[in-house]
């Protein structure tokens, strides 16, 4: 028999996590459903494949999609090559284990930075002291140094599973260094690459204080050369402005359901390919 | 041969200087915060700027304290970790001890969701719901204070909280937990007298981690929280650190945006505190 005492304490505690728990649950879908019944309905094809137009008072949202689309390519494709790298140096070359403190320790800092931080600095040195000025350009550099440290960490943690062996193997066979880390680092990674290009995207597509005083917030119509040295608004920031600034709530809500399901997606692509990778590992 | 060995020693240092390139990004944002964020308090003065109780910067005679927004930045973050931890901790040990699979795997997906959504969503929905029901739940002239921010802050952290105090209870070694049911005692006493101070280096990394997510947050609270340099009261209208920054950056010139440069120095000393501790509460996990 259990003490009226121990009875209540494991009560008590029961109902807490019951209630916590149906909180979270609760706030979940109450987010979410809330976004979609206000937000779809707001959904036209006109919204998405127009620009604002003052003279009609048209709001279309195309220019935003495609800034944010220019801003996720230009960053993924800088960040990719220096993420990797780094984690090829940190898990292949790196034999001084202070070096690798110092470097997995300013990883981590970065990604604690607060992303009004980054605005700041990359207002300063991308558009005035490199002469970027407001552009998509400085903004997806910006989101370069914010996402660096997790394509790294992805990449180092699937270069740890290529065995030792295999190195070992090509090391014995007489090739380089660098002919081993092309032909059998290098395929290793791959699945990493993917899981930290996903979360990079999520991450790309749900910031805006970083891009607001980098990118600016202009809806102007552009090719992705041009865009990307002139200012533009990315989804997030439109919708900032749209409901901060210009109490378009309607439209807000419309962007809010868009990057809703984006973000839907980007988890389940990434559930998806985690759990696929998993499966390869294990054979 | 000897072309070969160059040829290595060049790729090795490419690789050294793409291994090196995040400590330089740390450098490069510490040195532009600091040169950029020293003039204005040189100027000000250190004490009239960190302890000056008004922030006036468009004024005639302009005034620059930045106390309000620090108190605001700490108040807000102390009330959303009051609110967020709680609801987090008992939701992360229901999950990975006691709630069955489907539950389990619904709720990760909803947790994950909960960290994806961006933030400027949390602001919109913020500033549609949750303002005006606080305005008629408290009956005061407007919502948007330092009261919603911490709504709105404490749900942010949640995930944080969730999946890292998840990730180190479930890194509690089986055996302990079967110890303490074969000394009697039920699951639920084990999980929370067993597992979870096993846990607590995991557990305190989440709290502070949720700390560096609620002081650094932005826009979502500018969305909420009216932006009016008070001091911080619960029910007013308030500016946080963050927003401070991000309010005045896009119009402001000279010793204003110098002193908006100030305001992030200080913001990422609090960053690196936090950072710190967090490192040392992850480092004692690891052992």
């Amino acid at each position: 028999m259990l003490s009226k005492k121990r009875k209540a304490y494991i009560g008590g505690m029961k109902a807490a996590m019951y209630i916590s728990t149906g909180i979270t649950a609760v706030f979940v879908i109450f987010l979410v459903a809330y976004v979609f019944i206000k937000g779809i309905p707001n959904i036209s094809w006109e919204l998405l494949s127009t620009k604002p137009s003052y003279i009609s008072g048209n709001i279309g949202i195309l220019p935003d999609i495609l800034n944010t689309i220019y801003i996720v390519l230009t960053t993924l494709i800088v960040v990719i090559p220096l993420g990797v790298g780094a984690a090829i140096y940190l898990t292949e070359y790196a034999k001084n284990k202070k070096i690798v403190g110092i470097i997995e320790y300013a990883a981590e800092t970065l990604s604690g930075i607060p992303s009004i931080i980054y605005g700041s600095v990359g207002m300063l040195f991308f558009c005035e002291f490199l002469g970027f000025r407001k552009s998509l350009l400085a903004g997806a550099m910006t989101l370069v140094i914010m996402n660096l440290p997790t394509v790294m960490r992805t990449t180092q943690e699937s270069l740890k599973t290529v065995p030792q062996s295999y190195r070992d193997g090509a090391f014995g066979l007489g090739a380089g260094k660098w002919r081993v880390i092309r032909k059998v680092v290098l395929p290793g990674c791959v699945d990493g690459v993917i899981t930290g290009c996903i979360l990079s995207v999520g991450r790309i597509l749900g910031e805006s204080a970083a891009l607001l005083f980098t990118a600016g917030f202009a809806h102007a119509l552009n090719g992705i050369i041009d865009g990307l040295s002139s200012p533009g608004a990315s989804l997030t920031v439109a919708l900032y402005v749209y409901a901060k600034e210009q109490g378009e709530f309607g439209i807000a809500f419309a962007i809010a359901a868009i990057l809703m399901i984006l973000t839907l997606l980007i988890n389940l692509s990434a559930a998806l390919v985690s759990r696929y990778f998993m499966k390869k590992r294990k054979f | 041969m000897k072309k070969n060995k160059m040829i290595e020693r060049a790729i090795h240092g490419v690789f050294l200087i793409l291994g090196l390139l995040t400590v330089g990004c740390v450098l490069l944002i510490t040195v532009y915060l600091v040169i950029s964020g020293i003039p204005a308090i040189t100027e000000i003065g250190i004490f009239d700027f960190l302890f000056g109780k008004k922030w006036a910067s468009t004024a005639a005679e302009p005034s620059y304290g930045i106390l309000p927004f620090i108190l605001t930045s700490v108040y807000g973050t102390a009330g959303a970790i009051l609110i967020g931890v709680p609801i987090g901790f008992f939701t992360a040990v229901y999950l990975s001890k006691i709630a069955n699979p489907k539950i389990k795997a619904f709720m990760e997906g909803a947790v994950s969701l909960l960290a994806g959504i961006p933030s400027v969503v949390y602001g919109l929905v913020g500033m549609l719901v949750l303002v005006p029901s606080v305005r008629e739940i408290f009956d005061i002239p407007d919502g948007a204070s330092l009261f919603s921010a911490i709504i709105v802050l404490a749900i942010m952290i949640l995930p944080s909280i969730i999946k890292v105090s998840m990730t180190a209870l479930e890194a509690v070694p089986k055996e302990y937990e079967d110890a303490s049911l074969a000394l009697g005692a039920t699951p639920v006493e084990t999980y929370f007298r067993v597992s979870v101070p096993a846990a607590k280096s995991g557990i305190a990394a989440a709290v502070v981690l949720g700390v560096g997510r609620a002081i650094g947050e932005a826009m979502a609270v500018m969305m909420v929280s009216g932006n009016v340099p008070n001091m911080p009261s619960l029910f007013q209208s308030v500016r946080f650190l963050t927003t401070a920054v991000a309010s005045e950056m896009s119009y402001s010139s000279g010793l204003q945006q110098q002193a908006l440069f100030s305001i992030a120095l200080v913001l990422f000393l609090f960053i690196m505190l936090i950072n710190a501790t967090l490192n040392f509460f992850l480092k004692r996990e690891k052992d």
